[in-house]
């Protein structure tokens, strides 16, 4: 950018040139102010022995207890596998679907037919998780669940989805993938869109069909949306979606907990359902600067290698 | 792009319609089964399941909440109101700063964004939270604990920064040159510039508010009147809700409750609003979300 007259000013003559901007912007500084910094030095208590009533300070400092509780009873492991495992099948398995979607809608000639199947896809984003929870039960469950009585029907045995851990994580990733595919796809089919139709009609005149455009134009120039979308993604791959597994599983199912508990549902779980505040804003720390530090690493890798896709 | 079909591309053009139909069945389908469901007749449904079309008809379920909506009109309100105010307050906000991030000539512009920005990276965590709303700020059982913390995300405020960038500084210059200054510059000038924003902004900021449970599941377990979603929630969930919920109507409060039938037309009742206005706001979203993906 150019830089502009009057850049070489000292830093408070900026502070009062561009004052009204600042203060244009202090509502949403206090904001982040309260609601997320202030609370920071709260995850102190992920060191002590907290009750409530003696608050964050006048609780008993008890180091790194809390943290070894978790390691050793083998939760910490569990908590983190299963984050880690369900963010790398959303990833994987929804940019596939993803870019799949977009460059079908694409084919299809029908400019109505593609609006109403990319507005119909983009749907299910729109419902609250407590609906997505809702709708699965509606179809899952053993007593009028839709594909129990298929089943039934059939007169085969029903399937008991809510008492077998070991179907969960394809029932959740299921679930995810029919939340967000047509949410996903539409940064895919922007960019499908954005490409240059003077490159189609050169290979149309070099007699390329379908697959060989889809396989030599359009996946080659989805390079960078893909990168920049995994890029972002890694950064949370340790963060997980409350809604979807608090209430597609059901608060605290125990069958279901050792393929379905996640960081997130652990962290709400200890803290309002056991009141143990100590063990749940551990865990929380734990996420908070494990999760900080892959970002980190991740957007450090990404600047040696290709600096305009990296975050910051 | 008139092409000649070959036959390779032909058949991608039916495999594409075909599946894309098939995708299309399976997104709109578990609505569908709800909505039938909520005008099945209980019986019918607990021997058979539901299905995708009303088994049996009933209007029952509904007759029951009409009979005592009180707990239903009472959440609808409040999340209107949670809505309507939660925007308006939202997008002011978000936009003035959206504004000021977008001006060139605001040197510290990118710093005070890494320190939104920061707050995505690293966060104090649930407990800490918790703690800091309830015991210091006092926010329990107050309906500003839904308010307060959905009034702006940072990837709204990028979003709005990056609809205002679309706008020429020379217009921000022009109103400098009739001496304007820079709050009357967004508000008269940027402001009526920007509405695409607005409208996008607003409309991510209003699915929010009304999606939220969360937060109202955390702070706002004690009120008699519960935002929707969350009102949604305990029907659902907590058996005692259901029946609370209809403490006073004038049906007989036994196992002939139809509670399956109860908890499908509460469902509808707290999304039809959505689905009901989806096809005409949907192509907002998808601008948004083209906008925001581009990196700033």
């Amino acid at each position: 950018m150019k830089p502009l007259p009057g850049t070489n000013r000292g830093f408070f003559k900026e502070l009062s040139h561009s004052r009204t901007l600042i203060l244009m912007c202090l509502p949403a500084i206090l904001f982040f102010i309260v609601f997320c910094y202030i609370p920071m030095p709260g995850a102190y208590i992920a060191f002590t022995d907290f009750k409530y009533n003696q608050g964050i300070f006048g609780s008993r400092f008890v180091g790194f207890e809390n943290f070894r509780f978790l390691i050793i009873s083998g939760k910490l492991w569990q908590l983190t596998r299963n984050t880690i495992l369900y963010n790398v099948a959303f990833i994987v398995l929804g940019n596939i679907l993803q870019i799949f979607v977009a460059i079908l809608l694409n084919e299809v000639r029908l400019k109505w037919f593609k609006k109403i199947a990319q507005s119909v896809m983009f749907l299910p984003y729109f419902i609250s998780a407590v609906l997505v929870g809702f709708l699965s039960f509606s179809i899952l469950n053993y007593d009028y669940g839709f594909i129990p009585n298929l089943f039934k029907a059939l007169g085969a045995e029903a399937p008991k989805f809510y008492s077998n851990p070991r179907v969960w994580p394809l029932i959740i990733v299921l679930v995810n993938l029919w939340q967000t595919t047509g949410y996903g796809s539409i940064v895919y089919f922007a960019a499908i869109m954005g490409i240059d139709p003077t490159i189609y009609e050169a290979a149309e005149i070099d007699g390329a069909h379908a697959i060989q455009r889809i396989w030599y134009i359009i996946l080659p120039s989805l390079k960078n949306t893909v990168a920049v979308l995994i890029l972002f993604s890694i950064g949370g791959i340790l963060k997980g979606n409350f809604g979807l597994f608090y209430n597609v599983v059901g608060n605290g199912n125990p069958i279901l907990q050792p393929t379905t508990d996640i960081i997130e549902t652990f962290v709400y779980r200890a803290l309002m359902n056991q009141f143990n505040f100590s063990s749940s804003a551990a865990a929380g720390l734990y996420q908070s600067v494990v999760g900080f530090a892959i970002v980190m690493t991740a957007n450090w890798i990404v600047k040696r290698i290709e600096p305009e896709y990296a975050l910051f | 792009m008139a092409v000649k079909k070959d036959k390779v591309s032909l058949g991608v053009t039916i495999f594409a319609f075909a599946l894309m139909t098939a995708a299309s069945v399976v997104c709109l389908l578990p609505f569908v089964m709800m909505v039938s469901a909520s005008f099945s007749t209980e019986n019918i449904i607990m021997t058979k399941g539901i299905g995708v079309f009303p088994r049996g008809f009933s209007l029952r379920a509904y007759e029951i909440i009409m009979s005592m909506p009180k707990y239903m009109i009472g959440a609808y309100v409040v999340t209107v109101a949670l809505t309507v105010s939660g925007t308006l307050i939202g997008l002011f906000l978000i936009a003035m700063t959206g504004y000021s991030l977008a001006r060139p000539d605001f040197r510290i512009r990118n710093k005070i964004a890494f320190f939104f920005y920061f707050t995505t990276l690293f966060s104090a965590g649930l407990a800490p939270s918790y703690i800091w709303m309830v015991r210091y700020l006092g926010l329990k059982n107050n309906y500003l604990a839904v308010l307060l913390p959905l009034l702006m995300t940072p990837w709204l405020i990028i979003l709005m920064r990056n609809f205002m960038k679309s706008i020429p500084h020379e217009i921000t210059e022009s109103g400098k040159m009739d001496g304007a200054g820079d709050f009357r510059i967004f508000i008269s000038l940027i402001f009526p510039m920007v509405k695409p924003g607005l409208a996008t902004v607003g409309l991510f900021l209003a699915l929010s508010y009304w999606n939220d449970w969360y937060n109202a599941m955390l702070y706002l377990p004690n009120l008699d009147y519960k935002p929707l979603q969350y009102h949604l929630y305990r029907i659902v969930n907590e058996a005692a809700a259901l029946k609370n919920s209809l403490a006073g109507a004038n049906v007989v409060l036994t196992a002939s409750l139809p509670s399956t039938t109860l908890k499908m037309a509460t469902a509808v009742l707290a999304t039809g609003p959505i689905i009901l206005l989806y096809p005409f706001i949907q192509r907002f979203f998808i601008t948004g979300i083209v906008v925001g993906s581009v990196k700033g």
